[in-house]
């Protein structure tokens, strides 16, 4: 118990050569990420390159089978379950339930975490989901049933539950899938507007040029690619993880991706 | 949308069942008021004399009181339980009777009736609770090993009850005389005859008990609304937290089926129709989904043992027949949600 204090990692949620089996199978083998502190940071990857699961290890919901996840420079078993949700919080590809809501009664799940048993809501909690409407633009809808609800709006209430949070990191996991392309530019507009650390998995390479400051590529479980969009989105690595010819031009430094159709098409 | 507020729905439905209790229990072929009633339980207290003559006061202490309040206990019991697993499982059709885990409690309170492993109230109560977990365990492990996901959930639940309903009449057909056999009949569609005050203390403290570790989890309970991984991430010790309020449930199903046998759909509609008053939300749900449930059943068993008097239609069946077509609505509403 003597032993020296650890150093602290600076006030951030680092996940440090990460490692998730089943059974045979690797997930995520050896992958390293260290946000800065109110950066944007986009998850890039074919299907099953292990976006998700990165995404879920560092919310705590999934073990790593090696390497850690730190909050703060301590792991987070550590930290414990609630103290993290404290933190960090998630807003996944898409929500659903049986259960009658309105609006206000899904962002005020966002309280859970900082809530006692039996004590009813406090002041403070009224006041962070009522902020959290706010900055989503909710506020004249809190009373509408979650069921009436577009796809679209449905994540920005997501979004507003995390808020509630009060997180200092926020991940998303592909939040705009089957959004129409108006609900996607809003949500990462909203997204990265946001004063939190924020990890995003994207589908979109052009989405995620427009918004990350920087990127994160995974392929088959491993990190490929880290760096700034315009130095990571090149044709060789596009060619590369995708499979796919395509051109890059930049508008200031942010790269444009357009892709080729294929040279020889087989038939 | 939610409602009226939260502590006059608690303090009507309080009213509400201090009401029917007082007047039901005057409701009979002896003729009792609900003045007389209420003098009698000052005399009792040693407030006043006792209106009522011995019989009366032995029909209204003896017989009709410990059978109301052992329904309203029931009501209650089953509407928490059902309000809890339709929560955590995330199943609008979950109760303890679809599920299978009151097939479970029968065999076991069954098995200790008829192979006579002693029969207080308390034996029966272990054994039904031994039965009730078997049959949950079963479920929880079947539906996992199935993959989990909610309808299975759901066909495990009736797997279970055709086992367990077939190991109960197998029970009673091997080891029974006519007699018993009648009586296990009877008692297994439901019925509040035949309970005394030993049953309403042990089920009252039991539901004492479960509604306390449930109010302690509302906020809990409030996570899983988006399954089980959106809980975790808001916190919540999942497997912990399941665990816990699933075997409180399983505890208090037993504790009720043993007293009164399998009352089937209480557990299911209530809830629903609470959500209307309340929303969904669990700290103001589960409080008075109780209390609606405390008042429904105390009024079905007065319409059960007056309806066709002298003739006593077991309880059971007037949840059924009553639990049905709402079970049919909520097939059908949330059919129109997903």
């Amino acid at each position: 118990m003597s032993s020296p204090a650890p150093v602290p990692e600076g006030g951030r949620l680092r996940a440090e050569a990460v490692v998730r089996r089943i059974g045979e199978r690797t997930v995520l083998d050896g992958v390293t990420l260290d946000p800065r502190p109110g950066e944007t940071v986009g998850l890039l990857g074919p299907n099953g390159s292990g976006k998700s699961t990165l995404l879920r290890i560092l919310a705590g919901v999934l073990g790593p089978t090696a390497g850690t996840v730190t909050l703060d420079g301590d792991p987070l078993p550590r930290v414990g379950r609630r103290a993290v949700a404290r933190r960090v919080a998630v807003v996944q590809q898409n929500s659903h339930t049986q259960t009658e809501m309105t609006v206000r009664d899904v962002v005020a799940l966002g309280r859970i975490p900082h809530r006692r048993a039996w004590a009813p809501a406090t002041a403070d909690d009224r006041r962070a989901v009522d902020t959290a409407l706010g900055r989503t633009g909710l506020a004249g809808r809190a009373e509408q049933p979650w069921h009436t609800l577009s796809g679209g709006e449905r994540q920005r209430v997501q979004i507003a539950r995390a808020l509630a949070q009060e997180p200092s990191e926020l991940l998303l996991d592909e939040p705009t899938n089957h959004l129409d392309i108006q609900y996607q530019l809003d949500l990462l507009e909203l997204a990265v507007s946001l004063p939190v650390t924020t990890v995003i998995a994207l589908h979109d390479l052009n989405l995620a040029a427009m918004y990350c400051d920087r990127l994160l590529v995974l392929r088959d479980g491993r990190a490929v690619a880290e760096g700034t969009p315009g130095q990571v989105l090149t044709p060789e690595l596009i060619g590369e993880v995708y499979g796919v010819r395509a051109e890059v031009t930049f508008d200031g430094d942010r790269p444009a991706i357009r892709f080729l159709r294929r040279r020889d098409t087989p038939l | 949308m939610r409602g009226a507020r939260p502590t006059l729905l608690l303090a009507g439905g309080l009213a509400a069942l201090v009401l029917s209790v007082s007047v039901t229990v005057t409701i009979g072929p002896a003729s009792i008021t609900p003045a007389g009633v209420w003098t009698s339980l000052g005399a009792r207290l040693g407030v006043g004399e006792s209106p009522l003559t011995p019989i009366q006061d032995g029909i209204v202490w003896d017989l009709r009181m410990p059978r109301t309040l052992i329904a309203a206990v029931c009501g209650a019991g089953l509407a928490l339980c059902g309000a809890v697993m339709q929560s955590l499982l995330r199943n609008p059709l979950a109760d303890p009777f679809v599920l299978g885990v009151s097939s479970g409690a029968s065999t076991g309170a069954v098995a200790v009736i008829v192979l006579g492993w002693g029969a207080g109230v308390v034996s029966l109560s272990a054994g039904a609770f031994l039965g009730a977990l078997l049959s949950f365990g079963m479920v929880m492990l079947l539906s996992h090993s199935l993959g989990g996901s909610m309808d299975r959930v759901v066909l495990s639940g009736v797997a279970a009850m055709q086992l367990f309903s077939a190991l109960t009449s197998f029970t009673v057909l091997l080891s029974a005389d006519a007699e018993t056999t009648q009586g296990v009949l009877f008692w297994l569609l439901g019925s509040f005859s035949n309970v005394g005050w030993a049953d309403v203390l042990l089920c009252g403290a039991v539901l004492l008990v479960v509604l306390g570790v449930c109010l302690a989890h509302t906020t809990t309970l409030d996570a899983f609304a988006f399954g089980e991984e959106a809980a975790a991430s808001l916190g919540v010790r999942v497997a912990r937290a399941r665990v816990l309020l699933l075997t409180a449930t399983a505890l208090l199903t037993a504790a009720l089926v043993s007293s009164v046998g399998a009352v089937g759909f209480v557990g299911l509609i209530l809830p629903h129709a609470t959500r209307i008053l309340t929303g969904a939300m669990h700290a103001r749900l589960l409080p008075v989904a109780a209390l609606i449930g405390a008042v429904f059943l105390v009024w079905v068993d007065t319409l059960a043992r007056t309806a066709l008097d002298p003739q006593e239609i077991p309880v059971g069946v007037v949840t059924s027949l009553v639990g049905v077509p709402a079970f049919i609505a909520v097939l059908y509403r949330s059919r129109r949600q997903t």
